[in-house]
C-alpha cells in the first residue's frame, strides 16, 4: 500500500537503540515524523545524528526497540525506491567514468525490480531531477569534470529522480558554496511544497531553514530537543550543542504523537 | 592464412575471441567496485576444483566452474556479515585454494592429465571441441546476464551504501556478480592460465577508465580491446612459441602503458596551454566582472565572459584572478549550453 495522506507517520522510532557492533550509539530514542514534514535532525560531531539517519535506512542495525519507516520495519519495506537518500560523500567514487544520466538514473532504478528496463518514463524523471538541481546542460558529461560542488547536487538529483515519499539527506551543505547551498533550498523547497517528507541531518542549517520547520537535537546518543527549528538554532543558523548538565534528560520521548512540537530545553534560544 | 589451417588454431582462436570479450565486461564492475583482485582470489579457488575434478576423473572444467562459484557465494557471505575479519577469511579462502589444488593434483596417479602449468599459465592450443561447446555456452550465459542485470551491477558497485538505502538487492547482485566472475575465471582458465586471469579483467578496463567519457563508453571500449590483444595476443603465441596467457597479458599491459602516456601527455599539453594562457591574461589591466563591457554567458555552475569570441572564465587563485579559456578548444556540439547562451 502506498497511498498516504498527509499526517500518516512516516518515520516512527520507539524505544530505538542503533549503533554498530552491538555498542548503541543511539540509544534508547522516541521520534515520530509525519508526512510532509521537513525536519532537521542536529548535533554536533559524533552525537550519533548520522547513526539516527542510517539507522533509518538499514545502514546501521537496529540493537533495540521499533523503527518504522513508511509503515514497515526497517528493511522490510515492500515497495523499494520510496526513501530518497543523500549520503554525506562530497563526490561520486567510482573508478570508470559515468555521465551524470548514468548516476541519476541509477536512482530510479530501485522502483523498477530487478529485471525491468527504464522505460520514457524514467527518463523524463531522471531528465527532471537533473534539471531540478541546475544540472541539464550537463546531462552527458562525465561526473569527474564537474566541481564538488555541483557532485553534490547530482547525488541530490540521484534521490530525487526515484520522487521518493521520504528524503533522507545527510549533511547536503557541508563543503558546498552559498550559490548551491541557496540553489539546494530551493530544491528542498519544491519537493517539500510537492509533499515530500524531509529528513535533513546536519551540523548547521544555513538557508536550509527556510525549509526546515521542525528541528530535532540528537545529543550523546539522544534526543534532546525536539521542537520548531527556531527554537534549536540561533539566528545564524549555527547550531551549538553545548555540554549544558542535563542529567536525566526528562521527558524528551515523545508521548503524545500528535504533538510534534515540544521543546524540551532550550539550547541558547533564549540568548 | 596459415595459422587457421590447423584445427587446434581455429579452436584457440575461438576460445580467446571469447575469453577477450567475456573477461572485461566482467572485469569492469570489479574496478569500479575496487575489487580488481577478487578474479585473481577465485582463480586460486577453480584451481582446488580442477584437481577434485582430475581425481574424480570427471570434466575438470565442470569441478572448477563449481569451486569457483561455492567460493564466490562464499566470499559474497563473508563479506556481507561485516569486515573485521572479511580480509583474513579471503586469505585463507585463496591460499587455501591454490594450496588445495596443488596437494590434491600431486595425488593424482600416474598418467592422469596432471599438468599443473597448463591451469596456471594456460594452454590454449589444447582447447578441445567439447570445451570450446561449454565456453560457447559460458559466453552466451555471461553476456546475457551483463545485458540484463548490467544497470544494477552498475549501481551496486558505483555505490553499494546508497544501494542497500534505497531497496536494491544488493547481496543478491553481488552474489550474481561473483557468480559471473567465478564463470570467467573458468572460461579464462585454459586461454590464459588461472594465475593471469585477473590481468585480463582489470587491465583493458583500466585503458578504458582512462579515455572513455560514460560507464557505458568504458564497457564497450573494455570488451573491444580485451578482444583485440586476446586475439591478436593468441596469434603472436603461434609465431613467437610464447605461451598465449603471458603473450596476452603482456599486450594488453603494452595498450595500458601506451594510452596512458598519450593521456598524460595531452593533460600535460593542456596545463602548459592554461599557463601560458593565464600568463597572457595576468598582463591584461581589464577585470570582468557585471557590467564589465563584455557579454557574459552562463556556463555551467559560473559565468564565462566573451572576449573578443574566445570564453573566459575567471576564477580566484592564490595569486590573484586567473581566466581559464572555456569554449575555444571544444567543439559548438560539445557544448551546446554555452553556444546556445550567446
Amino acid at each position: 500500500m502506498t497511498a498516504r495522506s498527509p499526517g500518516d507517520v512516516a518515520v516512527r522510532l520507539h524505544d530505538a537503540s542503533i549503533g554498530y557492533d552491538d555498542v548503541p550509539i543511539v540509544a534508547r530514542v522516541d521520534l515520530t515524523v509525519r508526512h510532509g514534514e521537513a525536519i532537521a535532525v542536529l548535533g554536533s560531531n559524533g552525537s550519533g545524528k548520522t547513526t539516527l539517519a542510517r539507522g533509518l535506512l538499514g545502514l546501521a542495525p537496529v540493537l533495540g526497540g521499533d523503527v518504522e519507516i513508511l509503515g514497515a520495519p526497517v528493511g522490510r519495506l515492500r515497495d523499494p525506491g520510496r526513501i530518497g537518500y543523500v549520503p554525506q560523500r562530497h563526490t561520486v567514487s567510482g573508478a570508470v567514468p559515468a555521465t551524470v544520466r548514468e548516476v541519476v538514473s541509477v536512482g530510479r532504478l530501485a522502483r523498477l525490480g530487478l529485471f525491468r528496463r527504464l522505460r520514457a518514463a524514467d527518463r523524463v524523471a531522471v531528465g527532471e531531477a537533473v534539471a531540478a538541481v541546475g544540472l541539464a546542460d550537463r546531462m552527458e558529461e562525465p561526473i569527474a569534470s564537474l566541481s564538488g560542488g555541483q557532485q553534490r547536487r547530482v547525488l541530490v538529483a540521484r534521490a530525487l529522480a526515484a520522487q521518493p515519499e521520504l528524503l533522507i539527506m545527510d549533511e547536503p551543505t557541508a563543503g558546498v558554496d552559498a550559490a548551491s547551498q541557496d540553489a539546494l533550498a530551493e530544491v528542498l523547497a519544491r519537493v517539500s511544497a510537492a509533499g515530500t517528507t524531509l529528513l535533513v541531518v546536519t551540523h548547521e542549517t544555513g538557508p536550509l531553514a527556510s525549509v526546515l520547520a521542525r528541528a530535532v537535537v540528537v545529543d550523546q546518543g539522544r534526543i534532546s530537543y525536539d521542537g520548531p527549528l527556531a527554537g534549536a538554532a540561533s539566528g545564524s543558523g549555527e547550531h551549538h550543542c553545548g555540554p549544558v548538565a542535563d542529567a536525566g534528560r526528562p521527558g524528551y520521548r515523545l508521548d503524545q504523537p500528535t504533538v510534534t512540537a515540544r521543546p524540551v530545553r532550550s539550547l541558547g534560544g533564549g540568548r | 592464412m596459415e595459422i587457421l589451417e590447423y584445427g587446434f588454431m581455429q579452436r584457440a582462436l575461438l576460445a580467446s575471441l571469447m575469453v577477450g570479450l567475456v573477461a572485461p565486461a566482467v572485469g569492469i564492475f570489479l574496478v569500479q567496485r575496487r575489487l580488481s583482485l577478487l578474479g585473481d582470489g577465485l582463480g586460486h579457488v577453480a584451481l582446488t576444483g580442477v584437481a577434485i575434478g582430475v581425481l574424480t576423473s570427471t570434466a575438470p572444467v565442470g569441478a572448477a566452474l563449481v569451486a569457483a562459484v561455492l567460493g564466490a557465494v562464499l566470499i559474497e557471505l563473508v563479506r556481507a556479515r561485516g569486515r573485521t575479519s572479511g580480509d583474513v577469511a579471503l586469505a585463507v579462502l585463496f591460499y587455501g585454494g591454490i594450496a588445495g589444488g596443488v596437494v590434491l593434483l600431486s595425488l593424482a596417479p600416474r598418467g592422469s592429465a596432471t599438468n599443473l602449468d597448463a591451469y596456471l599459465f594456460g594452454a590454449i592450443t589444447t582447447t578441445s571441441a567439447e570445451d570450446l561447446a561449454v565456453f560457447a555456452a559460458i559466453t552466451l550465459a555471461v553476456l546475457a546476464v551483463v545485458g540484463l542485470l548490467g544497470q544494477r551491477l552498475y549501481a551496486v558497485s558505483d555505490d553499494e551504501e546508497y544501494a542497500r538505502a534505497v531497496g536494491l538487492p544488493v547481496l543478491a547482485l553481488n552474489i550474481v556478480l561473483a557468480a559471473l566472475v567465478a564463470s570467467t575465471v573458468v572460461l579464462s582458465m585454459r586461454v590464459v592460465g588461472l594465475l593471469l586471469i585477473s590481468a585480463l579483467m582489470i587491465v583493458p578496463s583500466a585503458v578504458a577508465q582512462l579515455v572513455a567519457r560514460s560507464f557505458r563508453q568504458a564497457l564497450y571500449l573494455a570488451c573491444g580491446i580485451g578482444l583485440v590483444v586476446s586475439v591478436s595476443g593468441t596469434t603472436a603465441s603461434y609465431y613467437t612459441g610464447t605461451p598465449s596467457g603471458g603473450t596476452i597479458v603482456l599486450l594488453a599491459i603494452a595498450v595500458f602503458l601506451v594510452v596512458a602516456a598519450a593521456v598524460a601527455l595531452r593533460e600535460a599539453t593542456a596545463r602548459r596551454r592554461h599557463r601560458r594562457r593565464g600568463d597572457v591574461h595576468a598582463a591584461h589591466p581589464h577585470e570582468h566582472g557585471p557590467g564589465c563591457g563584455h557579454q557574459a554567458v552562463p556556463h555551467g555552475d559560473h559565468v564565462d565572459y566573451d572576449h573578443d569570441g574566445h570564453l573566459h572564465a575567471p576564477h580566484l587563485t592564490g595569486t590573484g584572478v586567473h581566466y581559464d579559456e572555456h569554449g575555444t578548444d571544444a567543439a559548438p556540439a560539445d557544448r551546446p549550453a554555452t553556444e546556445g547562451a550567446r
